[in-house]
């Protein structure tokens, strides 16, 4: 990534030269999803339907695994699991 | 070759000559027929690009936007409340970056229903970081086209182009176009090469936040490119003379200007009325010019005060009315004339719109108004509408 200094080192047109995966927002979360695998049925609902793609499944017949770095806590999952699988909590703040 | 057309099919010779790559219009009078001959000349494979489809001007300016970010040359047409529709689009236009190339066949903005020529649209969006050039007759259609490409895909500059061409009075009228042959127009304008594109093996992230540190850089940095674009404009005019044999005076054009008492400055197709009546009254001993603004944006301040020392008394045709002090064009231009030390005595005539006719006699008016100011020494009515049912009987 060039090092900008004025406005003449801004590149021709408005882009950013790195990936938003260095864009951790999981900091942003003021309620976090907790997990119950006992309940949940593996129906990936909560998969599908994530803004964000913090619900990762590596494979098929996995449980969901939710991306702690990424999530904005912003309660999709849980609001549509079918099986009360995911719990919203408040945040632990340290 | 020379063919017999009007302004709106030499428009679309104009992109098909560019080789746009992309175009996407909505139909609307009196631009409609440009996008009717664009996707006649798609279905005859005539034309190198696609032609896509929109359901509004609103996605055929974000459609080019998208196109012009993998690269590809685009091109659209539209008018009044069309162009109004893309108005948000037209500033993602500039940020972005995008060298798109849009004509406009200018109209009046309704209500009451109007669809007829006046420069009131245009105007309106002359704030939207677009360059705008106004064209006097169906060849400069073409033409600024074809140059506009050129201007507006340049690295240092990069900004998109509105082309201007009056509703019906150009659009609809038939003259003798000079359409350039292919190779020529391939030899004058490169392909469009961007410093960065959207490329998929290379990804990257384009036109995200930016936060308020760093907002003014990049309003700097288009301010700074849009006052580049001036020298880019005048050296496309002077290669497209030496190429094609046919100018158009950069940014501004002065004529009858030299020795002039009086000037009358003016945009779009009333240009050539000016020109004729200013010639014919010059063989009666009245010395009158005229100031073709061919760019409106990048407004061209440097050039319009050379006339603090040419003339003492400036006339400003507005064909439209944008509700402000005076017309567009006649604040702009006393936004370019005046310095601190003063400027010519100025005033705005504001006519022609809606599609009413502003004849040479009209014209004549005019320029015998500003004579008579001239000897007086002052400017009774700083804005004046002509032709007008004002009830002193002087136009009907």
């Amino acid at each position: 990534m060039p090092i900008l200094e004025t406005y003449k080192d801004l590149p021709s047109t408005p882009v950013t030269f790195y990936s938003t995966e260095s864009n951790k927002t999981g900091t942003w979360r003021t309620v976090r999803p907790t997990f119950n695998e006992s309940k949940c049925t593996r129906c990936y609902i909560c998969w599908k339907y994530c803004p964000d793609l913090s619900v990762e499944v590596a494979n098929e017949g996995d449980f969901p695994k939710i991306d702690y770095d990424y999530c904005k806590g912003c309660g999709i999952c849980a609001n549509e699991c079918p099986s009360e699988a995911i719990v919203m909590e408040k945040e632990a703040h340290k | 070759m020379i063919e017999v057309m009007t302004s709106n099919y030499a428009a679309a010779h104009g992109a098909r000559l560019a080789k746009v790559e992309v175009i996407a219009a909505y139909p609307i009078t009196p631009q409609s027929s440009i996008s009717e001959k664009l996707a006649e000349m798609s279905v005859k494979g005539e034309l190198h690009g696609q032609y896509i489809l929109v359901e509004s001007e609103h996605s055929a300016m974000s459609l080019l936007i998208g196109a012009s970010y993998v690269g590809a040359r685009t091109f659209t047409a539209t008018s009044s409340q069309g162009l109004a529709l893309m108005h948000e689009m037209l500033y993602w236009a500039t940020g972005a970056r995008r060298p798109i190339v849009m004509i406009v066949a200018s109209r009046a903005m309704a209500p009451p229903w109007n669809i007829w020529g006046d420069q009131m649209d245009v105007i309106g969006e002359r704030d939207t970081g677009w360059m705008q050039f106004f064209c006097e007759n169906n060849q400069e259609t073409l033409d600024t086209i074809i140059m506009s490409y050129k201007i507006a895909e340049d690295r240092s500059v990069m900004l998109p182009a509105m082309v201007v061409e009056d509703g019906f009075i150009l659009s609809h009228t038939f003259e003798a176009v000079d359409l350039p042959n292919q190779d020529d127009v391939d030899d004058f304008l490169p392909k469009f090469n961007p410093e960065l594109k959207i490329d998929f093996n290379d990804p990257r992230r384009f036109g995200g936040l930016v936060m308020p540190d760093w907002w003014s850089e990049f309003r700097y940095r288009i301010a700074q490119d849009m006052e580049g674009a001036k020298k880019k404009i005048v050296e496309v005019d002077k290669e497209f003379g030496k190429k094609f044999g046919r100018t158009y005076g950069g940014l501004v054009e002065f004529y009858n200007c030299d020795d002039a008492d009086v000037v009358l400055a003016l945009a779009g197709s009333a240009v050539g009325t000016a020109k004729d009546v200013s010639d014919k009254m010059r063989e009666r001993g009245k010395k009158v010019g005229v100031v073709k603004i061919k760019a409106l944006r990048p407004l061209p301040a440097e050039e319009l005060r050379k006339l603090n020392d040419m003339v003492p008394v400036v006339g400003v045709f507005d064909r439209s009315f944008n509700f402000g002090h005076g017309g567009g064009i006649f604040s702009e231009m006393r936004n370019g004339i005046y310095t601190p030390d003063g400027g010519p005595l100025i005033k705005n005539y504001v006519g022609g719109m809606g599609g009413r006719d502003f004849t040479p006699k009209h014209m004549e008016w005019v320029f015998e108004d500003l004579l008579r100011i001239k000897k007086e020494g002052k400017v009774d009515r700083m804005i004046e509408w002509i032709p007008l049912r004002d009830g002193t009987g002087r136009w009907y």
